[in-house]
């Protein structure tokens, strides 16, 4: 499959997901150069600092578009930790809330054409799933001490089944980062190369065939956008339920 | 056949088989949302309440077949 990565009509759908050096630098011998990845996520946190910071400028009781538009963002990333953490997890809400703010914009500015999806790269995700996985693992033990191994062992078990039923959690929770880092970058990854393959579709039927595809990429880059705004969701409120699990031991 | 014939075969082949697993999120998915819709025809006054478990558990269970997904395009792109 061509990769030409100085075509910007390469044909490969997998083309887009292809990190270009923008300043390249090296430190150390690692590279550390200014990549695509690298401005998308700039531009995203400029987004979003803009947003928020913009939009409470003038902070008045009966709220502008702008200002309902980021205390909504607020108020549904609080609801949320507030029905699964509980109250004493409030503290960790600026944790979560800039987890949910930054996995919702880079997706959602994916969805720009010809914009790149920060989140599409499986580093990326395994980073962020990493950062939650060892913050609840330390978290729970500075909480519970060597007590933290009682996650483990589920309420009302038989001691016969005892040993199968804590080596299956433990695997289920050591698998924790992979599956949140995975479903973000799979979801990602598939949805943009599905838009990439029907766009090809689409010009490959030409003029007369390719109203059928077309039809369908409207529709399907809907579902993207939603999913865009799911997997944000999903991501923030599994961060949250771990965090219930390390502070409040079931 | 030569040998990298056979891995580039072998590789298509397994690609396919893996890309299987997204029955399972089909299923997956499709029985949630229906257990969703009987128990809202039901009670449509608790419906609202349970829709964000619904969208966490409709993301888990696309998150075990893409899993599966990964897997074919690792074979078809990485290997």
């Amino acid at each position: 499959m061509s990769t030409d990565t100085h075509n910007p009509f390469a044909h490969s759908p997998m083309a887009q997901f292809e990190i270009q050096r923008y300043i390249p630098m090296e430190a150390g011998g690692i590279d550390v150069s200014f990549t695509n990845s690298s401005l998308f996520m700039v531009i995203a946190l400029t987004a979003i600092t803009l947003f928020l910071s913009l939009s409470m400028r003038r902070g008045a009781l009966v709220p502008s578009r702008w200002q309902s538009m980021a205390e909504l963002s607020y108020e549904f990333v609080a609801n949320m930790m507030r029905d699964t953490v509980g109250v004493s997890g409030q503290k960790f809400f600026p944790f979560v809330f800039t987890l949910f703010m930054f996995v919702l914009f880079t997706n959602m500015l994916g969805m720009v054409p010809y914009a790149f999806t920060v989140t599409s790269h499986i580093i990326v995700t395994f980073a962020l799933a990493c950062v939650v996985f060892i913050g609840v693992t330390v978290l729970g033990f500075i909480k519970h001490g060597v007590g933290y191994l009682n996650l483990f062992v589920p309420h009302g078990v038989p001691k016969v089944l005892l040993p199968l039923i804590v080596v299956i959690e433990v695997i289920s929770y050591l698998s924790r980062p992979i599956s949140l880092s995975v479903r973000l970058f799979a979801n990602m990854m598939a949805g943009h190369t599905m838009l990439k393959v029907f766009g090809g579709f689409i010009v490959m039927l030409g003029f007369l065939g390719g109203w059928l595809p077309l039809a369908f990429s409207v529709a399907f880059i809907g579902l993207e956008i939603l999913v865009a705004f799911l997997q944000a969701y999903v991501f923030a409120v599994l961060t949250c339920i771990y965090l219930n699990d390390a502070l409040h031991l079931h | 056949m030569e040998a990298e014939a056979a891995a580039l075969l072998g590789k298509y082949i397994g690609a396919g088989l893996a890309a299987i697993a997204l029955a399972g999120a089909g299923v997956g998915i499709g029985h949630i949302f229906g257990n969703y819709l009987a128990g809202a025809l039901r009670n449509p006054a608790a419906a609202q309440q349970q829709f964000p478990n619904l969208l966490l558990g409709f993301a888990l269970a696309e998150a075990t077949g893409l899993f599966g997904l990964v897997v074919a395009l690792i074979l078809l792109f990485v290997v």
